[in-house]
């Protein structure tokens, strides 16, 4: 018995949503009394050993060539063989673009009961119970997963990382993997930029901000806060940002520490994919916008006049 | 070519969300039930596209539920599916669902299985995947964009802070999301049409659940929105380093 993580890269970096999911990982296993090991595959930059201080006692590292380009079945091949190996009955993902990909075939090939979008740690006292997100973020589901196998797919930001100190050992492992049938010929990444949903805090504008010339304010508290940018589908389907800017339902669900959005109504289909985030802050000069009944934090006034000074009072703050 | 879309009926997305029955049933009093929207504007409509290019291309539905599963199935049919399967069961679980699924994609032979990228009820982006693994096919999730060259496919899909290219040769099953295609509308021929196209209910095969709903909960509610003056704008910036410990 046994925690497994998949402890997902990119270009050979760890993702923030892996610390997350080693970090919650440790925490499992500790509620369990059990100890947590990690999975990395293809090559990497990062030294596995140091993972450790996450709470991660071993890393099983499978540097197969077959792994080098992102192929689902190629991935569940190799995790399935480390966790039948280790003898894991509980599996950690982080729900990102690979964990969806990845974490509902390991599922069936295992046999293992998948809650995908979980909240927190299970409830264990009887049946092994997970919260998950429903209704994009409307309501929370319990789920009782009733297979000997669980696996769970953690919401990014969901859980905090947790650094306790310690040294992983890392093991080779030797997976016997098929050729992949996907070919990868091109990965295209906006350089420079912190991925939305890889963001603390997001600052996202609307409409109202009038034009694409006018997003130098939104980007400048970006900046200062260390933030990414974001946008609402107007703005994405009138081109005055790019379609990997949108969130919302049909774009990027996102969940941040801190969501500032500026000149944004809050039409239902946006917050459907926002309102995961912890504190969510609506500038907006309508004080009819009904983006103001999810906010914590809001302003009724004009963003040209508000922003500039507001990234002025962060920039003072910040030093 | 055959490709089978799988069609999920879920609440509208404007639907107020209640529960019953000491928090253990969704509350569908009021709702009213559309196709999930990733099915309908990316999966279907994409389908359609390339039977468009291709008119020798069959559609196929499938959707898991009971009967008043059939307007949505039947709207579907009126987008521009050729025929439905409707799988009598309801569940919650994917991987029931999913089982479901694979077992018609077996029997029919298809060269492409599309979903949307996840439904708005359940939001678990597992069927994609499920239904890949028990065919045993590749699964491109999260795909904006799909074309085909012969039993060639060519698909980009999202990846944290950008995209990727990826070639695949059929059969494959894609999860579709913003990108893939444009919301259509039915049109009266299309309606029409569809009331003689075929709709097979079938039985559920015999598979047992992995997980079960054993309840719900609503969010805690919001404490309101805490007002900062226009003129003060700096407060907002205190506000958050010292109440809300946010930057």
């Amino acid at each position: 018995m046994s925690v497994l993580v998949f402890i997902d890269q990119s270009e050979g970096h760890l993702k923030k949503s892996s610390l997350e999911a080693m970090s919650y990982g440790a925490a499992l296993a500790a509620q369990s009394g059990t100890e947590a090991e990690g999975v990395v595959l293809g090559p990497t930059q990062e030294d596995l050993s140091s993972l450790g201080k996450y709470g991660i006692k071993k890393i099983h590292h499978v540097n197969n060539p077959s792994l080098s380009g992102f192929d689902a079945q190629a991935y569940t091949r190799a995790i399935a063989q480390v966790a039948e190996k280790t003898g894991a009955n509980m599996i950690v993902f982080s729900n990102n673009v690979d964990g969806k990909a990845i974490a509902p075939r390991l599922s069936v090939r295992m046999k293992a009961g998948l809650v995908s979008g979980a909240t927190g740690l299970p409830e264990t006292g009887g049946d092994f119970i997970v919260k998950k997100t429903v209704f994009s973020g409307k309501g929370y589901a319990r789920i009782a997963v009733k297979t000997p196998v669980k696996i769970i797919a953690l919401n990014p930001n969901a859980f905090t990382v947790t650094e306790a100190g310690g040294t992983a050992e890392v093991l080779a492992f030797d997976a016997q993997i098929d050729t992949p049938k996907i070919k990868v010929t091109a990965v295209n990444k906006v350089k420079g930029e912190i991925p939305l949903t890889e963001a603390d805090i997001v600052v996202s504008g609307g409409r109202g901000l009038k034009g694409p010339e006018h997003w130098g304010i939104l980007e400048d508290l970006a900046k200062a806060l260390g933030a990414a940018t974001a946008c609402s589908r107007p703005v994405s389907d009138s081109n005055w940002r790019p379609h990997h800017e949108h969130v919302g339902q049909t774009g990027i669900a996102i969940a941040p520490n801190l969501y500032i959005a500026i000149g944004i109504s809050g039409a239902i289909q946006h917050l459907a994919g926002v309102n995961r985030s912890k504190v969510i802050v609506v500038i907006n000069k309508d004080p009819e916008a009904p983006f103001f009944k999810a906010a914590d934090y809001g302003i009724v006034g004009d963003a040209f006049e508000v922003v500039p000074r507001i990234t002025e009072a962060v920039r003072r703050l910040k030093g | 070519m055959k490709i089978l879309v799988c069609i999920s009926k879920t609440p509208d997305t404007t639907a107020k969300i209640a529960f019953t029955d000491n928090n253990t049933k969704f509350d569908t009093n009021g709702v009213q039930w559309i196709i999930n929207p990733y099915d309908e504007w990316y999966a279907l409509v994409r389908a359609i596209e390339l039977k468009e290019a291709d008119p020798a291309t069959a559609i196929h539905l499938v959707t898991v539920g009971g009967p008043d599963a059939e307007p949505i199935i039947r709207k579907a049919l009126a987008l521009g599916g050729d025929e439905a399967i409707r799988v009598n069961a309801e569940s919650h679980d994917s991987y029931y669902i999913a089982s479901q699924i694979a077992a018609i994609a077996r029997e029919g032979g298809y060269d492409l299985v599309f979903t949307g990228k996840e439904t708005i009820d359940y939001n678990g982006s597992s069927i994609g995947g499920m239904v890949a693994e028990l065919l045993d096919m590749p699964y491109v999730s999260l795909a904006t964009h799909f074309t085909l060259n012969g039993g060639q496919a060519s698909l980009t899909r999202e990846i944290e802070g950008g995209e990727e290219v990826c070639e695949v040769s059929l059969p494959l099953v894609v999860s579709c999301q913003k990108g893939m295609a444009e919301q259509r509308i039915p049109n009266m021929r299309g309606i029409m049409a569809a009331r003689t196209k075929p709709l097979k209910v079938v039985e559920p095969a015999a598979v047992d659940a992995f997980t079960e709903v054993v309840g719900f909960e609503l969010p805690p509610a919001k404490a309101g929105v805490k007002l900062v003056p226009a003129d003060q704008p700096e407060e907002l910036v205190r506000l958050l380093k010292e109440e809300a410990k946010a930057i």
